[in-house]
């Protein structure tokens, strides 16, 4: 029997009367990157937040490695990590010292080697001991994405993390997240943007309205007409 | 070091890093207490009858009050820039999240009163030396903020926290600041370490419901 990265079955997410989330059936293999593509307010973030454990689903299944995250979210937490368009930083303490935190909070052994490791991946070695406030956002997020992985998580959740940050900024980005990335490391992306999502997923999904409206691989896309298909995904029902 | 006591120091010791580098809580507390200490000495002649009834009072307004403004900024602190969804997400159960704020904030407020009551007392021309307050004060913070801190943390998502943080939890932890009141009463006037003993009973129990409630409701609180 296959054990999937990440194994949704029948999820749904309600915040009062509000449905976020529908329905939700998803299945992601190990060392597998789908991208969640959807306009404002598809569900993407709540998604991701019910995934990494920092929502509660209101019905459904979810299992993380074969473990359902209802018996041990502890246990889960340990193999995931979250970059968000938000950091999660201390603007007044260093990268060191925000990694240290973090790392202590992961029991990381080695942590001073770790850091140094996950630094240089980044390529913020420079900056090590400047306070996170006086970086630059695009900055920032290279400390949040080496904060996400100090851990060396099996499993990891990108919402929308290049939000806020120019063109360049984004390239950056996104030549960090393949520096730190390893063959069996899963990664599930939101994003905006059509053509890095399908670039960066082997599987692409379209979250409309709290349900998965289109489900694809890469191979099987023709790129020349994803904006229309997307379009038409994304249009339905309004 | 491992285990839940290193996740409580982890976090503890971080916001004491932040807080030395900002200063934001002790700063905000410490002129709070002593405006309103300086205040009431003017409103009140020292040494007079009126002046030893009120002065337990005073201390504890002002304990009160400027506690309510530190604790605003226990979560808040968090809330920006989504850092407790970074908290959160670690492999760690959420008292020690709350143990580890409790902690700092204890400490903050345990340090502004350390520097406010020997002012008090010297306004008063008291003696400095009073243990029994010391006790006093150490068993009603830490029912104070064990309490604050989980509305802190209640708080973090409503929009008017400011102002609803003190409206939710003062009416909560009026027991232990009554208490706490009446027993400094009993140390400023030289009563007996019997007349303070039921005040005392009062915020033992008090601080133990609280920090057991609060330690079982946390995760309720800050999980979505």
């Amino acid at each position: 029997m296959t054990t999937w990265a990440i194994e949704v079955k029948g999820l749904s997410k309600s915040f009062g009367n509000n449905r976020a989330l529908s329905d939700i059936d998803l299945q992601v293999g190990r060392g597998e990157h789908v991208t969640v593509l959807g306009p404002n307010g598809a569900g993407k973030t709540t998604l991701v937040k019910v995934l990494s454990t920092l929502s509660k689903p209101s019905t459904g299944t979810l299992r993380v490695d074969g473990e359902d995250v209802r018996n041990d979210p502890v246990k889960i937490r340990r193999r995931i990590g979250l970059v968000s368009h938000e950091t999660f930083l201390y603007d007044d303490l260093t990268v060191y010292e925000n990694l240290r935190f973090y790392g202590r909070m992961y029991d990381i052994p080695s942590l001073k080697e770790r850091i140094h490791e996950v630094v240089s991946q980044i390529r913020m070695e420079s900056r090590l001991h400047d306070r996170v406030g006086t970086l630059s956002h695009g900055m920032q997020q290279r400390v949040s994405i080496a904060r996400a992985v100090i851990h060396s998580p099996s499993v990891l959740f990108l919402d929308e993390p290049e939000v806020g940050l120019d063109t360049q900024a984004v390239a950056m980005l996104r030549d960090v997240l393949e520096s730190v990335n390893t063959p069996e490391r899963t990664i599930v992306m939101t994003t905006h943007n059509l053509k890095q999502g399908i670039e960066m997923g082997d599987t692409v999904v379209i979250l409309n309205r709290g349900k998965i409206v289109y489900q694809s691989s890469r191979g099987d896309i023709d790129m020349a007409n994803f904006q229309e298909v997307y379009q038409s995904y994304t249009e339905m029902g309004k | 070091m491992k285990g839940p006591l290193s996740k409580v120091l982890t976090i503890f010791w971080k916001d004491i890093l932040l807080e030395i580098r900002t200063k934001e809580v002790v700063t905000s507390i410490l002129v709070f207490a002593l405006l309103v200490l300086v205040i009431f000495n003017f409103a009140f002649e020292p040494e007079t009858a009126t002046m030893s009834l009120v002065a337990p009072g005073i201390l504890w307004v002002a304990f009160t009050f400027a506690g309510v403004l530190g604790l605003n900024r226990v979560f808040a602190l968090e809330r920006e820039n989504s850092r407790l969804a970074g908290l959160l997400l670690c492999p760690v159960d959420h008292m020690a999240i709350y143990w580890g704020k409790l902690l700092g904030s204890f400490t903050f407020m345990l340090a502004i009163e350390i520097v406010v009551t020997p002012i008090f007392l010297v306004l008063l021309n008291l003696s400095l030396f009073l243990p029994r307050l010391i006790l006093i004060i150490v068993l009603a913070t830490l029912g104070f903020t064990s309490v604050g801190t989980l509305f802190s943390a209640l708080a973090i998502n409503i929009r008017a926290r400011d102002i609803m943080l003190p409206i939710l939890f003062l009416p909560i932890v009026v027991p232990v600041i009554i208490a706490a009141v009446e027993a400094t009463a009993v140390v400023l006037q030289g009563g007996p370490w019997g007349d303070m003993l039921t005040w005392l009973q009062i915020m033992i129990a008090f601080d133990i419901i609280y920090l057991v409630v609060a330690t079982l409701v946390f995760q309720y609180v800050v999980e979505g």
